[in-house]
């Protein structure tokens, strides 16, 4: 690990002006990433952050019946949370599926949203990779490259993004709350956080130099089925091959929302229309143009067996 | 030190002794916090108050000090095991403030004033806790490496289960979670054992919790 000042934060603002003032800095939370990552070396952040004492830790109710979960509300709360559970049940799925007890506690809430990629090839440094070294290449493409994208890729990068968190998020409409160091916020869809590769893989969400990610909102419950299916190489504490994030109502309609297929949690809102239509229709418009490898094109057929086993599910 | 007291000889000192490496003793904290490329300037240091065990211990830390090297080279409580250093393991398995952490991936300065428990503060050679005895009891380890990390984890996991956290095999999640063998198979997930002790890690958290295990 490279040795760096470390500093805590009293207030977000403060956090901000320290980022955007101080050279090489990052925040840090729950740090199960960020920690993994500095003592490969792939992060080399000069000054930490710590934003534990911002009190963004609590999960209320918004004006228009929704819920506003604090930046720093760990997985396991917010996966436990009553309200939660009740009213955005493939949230707490999703998060329960994700990591082992032990990460869950500590990892935070946005921290989930803006964890780095698991390609093996961001993590060998000894290999080209874009994402950790833009212009550099990609030794994914072409490489060992079975758990990698299908969907939205480049030829500069074809990670996937890791969160099962973010996937739930995505079909429920969450919304991202920050602030920058001049005390101005912003509200980014979640559809518009995370970034697909393009050119530029090394630049993963929208957020500014020194933005914070202060909290997410969920819109008010949109009552259906939840269901969170991960499919993955063994049954627990194991990343996604796929998985689908469901709402569905009654008479098949709903929203659906994908992992482990692009850089992005995925969703077609316009592949919703064929859901009543079955798995087939369903997974058809949801993977068109895809780009898959000799690896990883067996993702596409899971896609449609695992909507398939959703709808089944949800007709029980 | 009175974490040593009953182990005249521990596991540690028969290693350190036997391979003879004076860099190994003499510079424990330098095993992880490599100074690579920081030669003309000292890496920064800063205080941290860490209450372990119900003891408050105040020690000055390179700041890239993880918890777990805190607890082992600092505080010399070498009950906490490092085994992956990358949270994938759970041989570091600790408890922060009521929770069971990876305390490999978190530095020991985010831990100012936290109550924290290792393994020796959950029971002693002469009064074990009931996790540990039942550990002993249905022989729940080979080597023992990951023990201590497994039983830090168990003790939590009944805590989480009473505490109505729900888990990925819990069938309706609006309800109380009970201890069951799928619950627990899937909540001890984070704890590696190379030796293969599954099944009596099950029977001993099972035995705790006064349920019986299914097939």
């Amino acid at each position: 690990m490279k040795a760096f000042t470390y500093e805590r934060a009293t207030s977000a603002k403060e956090a901000a002006s320290a980022a955007v003032r101080t050279p090489g800095a990052k925040f840090i939370a729950g740090g199960t990433n960020l920690l993994d990552l500095m003592k490969l070396q792939i992060e080399t952040p000069q000054h930490l952050i710590d934003v534990n004492g911002l009190g963004l830790d609590k999960i209320t109710p918004t004006a228009d019946g929704g819920l506003r979960v604090g930046a720093l509300v760990r997985n396991t709360d917010l996966a436990a949370d009553a309200r939660v559970r009740k009213d955005y049940g493939v949230l707490s799925r999703a998060l329960v599926s994700g990591a082992s007890g032990q990460l869950r506690n500590k990892a935070t809430t946005a921290g989930n949203l803006l964890q780095r990629t698991r390609c093996p090839y961001f993590y060998d440094t000894t290999k080209p990779c874009n994402k950790r070294q833009p212009g550099s290449g990609c030794a994914a493409i072409g490489g060992f490259n079975r758990n990698l994208a299908v969907m939205g890729t480049s030829d500069a990068c074809i990670a996937t993004h890791p969160s099962d968190m973010a996937v739930a998020m995505r079909v429920l409409d969450a919304t991202v709350e920050t602030v920058n160091a001049a005390s101005q916020t912003r509200a980014i869809p979640i559809a518009d956080f995370h970034r697909l590769p393009g050119a530029t893989p090394n630049i993963e969400t929208s957020l500014a130099h020194g933005e914070l990610i202060t909290a997410v909102t969920l819109p008010k419950p949109i009552g259906g089925t939840h269901i969170y299916q991960k499919v993955r190489d063994r049954a627990s504490y194991a990343f996604a091959l796929i998985s689908v994030a469901a709402v569905i109502q009654p008479g098949g309609r709903g929203r659906l929302a994908f992992g482990g297929l692009a850089h992005k949690p995925w969703r077609v809102e316009s592949a919703e229309a064929q859901m009543p239509n079955g798995a087939k229709a369903t997974a058809s418009a949801v993977l068109a143009g895809a780009r898959t490898t000799s690896q990883n094109a067996f993702k596409l057929p899971l896609v449609e067996r695992t909507i398939g086993a959703v709808f089944e599910e949800a007709k029980a | 030190m009175h974490q040593d007291e009953g182990f005249p000889v521990s596991r540690r000192g028969v290693i350190a002794g036997g391979v003879a490496s004076a860099t190994l003793v003499a510079a424990p904290a330098a095993a992880q916090a490599q100074t690579q490329g920081t030669a003309q300037s000292a890496p920064p240091t800063m205080p941290v108050t860490l209450k372990v065990n119900g003891r408050t211990t105040k020690i000055n830390v390179d700041t890239r000090t993880t918890l777990l090297d805190a607890l082992r080279e600092n505080l010399k409580l070498t009950g906490t095991k490092k085994g992956c250093d990358h949270g994938q393991c759970g041989a570091c398995t600790v408890i922060v403030e009521g929770r069971r952490i990876n305390s490999c991936l978190t530095l020991a300065v985010m831990h100012e004033g936290e109550e924290i428990t290792t393994i020796e503060g959950l029971g002693t050679p002469e009064k074990l806790h009931a996790m540990q005895a039942a550990f002993v009891k249905h022989d729940g380890y080979q080597c023992g490496y990951c023990t201590p990390g497994q039983i830090c984890s168990a003790v939590a996991t009944l805590g989480e289960i009473k505490a109505g956290i729900p888990s990925h095999v819990t069938g309706d999640i609006s309800a109380q979670p009970t201890v069951t063998t799928d619950e627990l198979r899937e909540r001890m997930s984070g704890n590696i054992c190379r030796c293969g002790a599954y099944a009596n890690i099950i029977d001993a958290i099972h035995d705790v919790a006064g349920t019986e295990r299914s097939a």
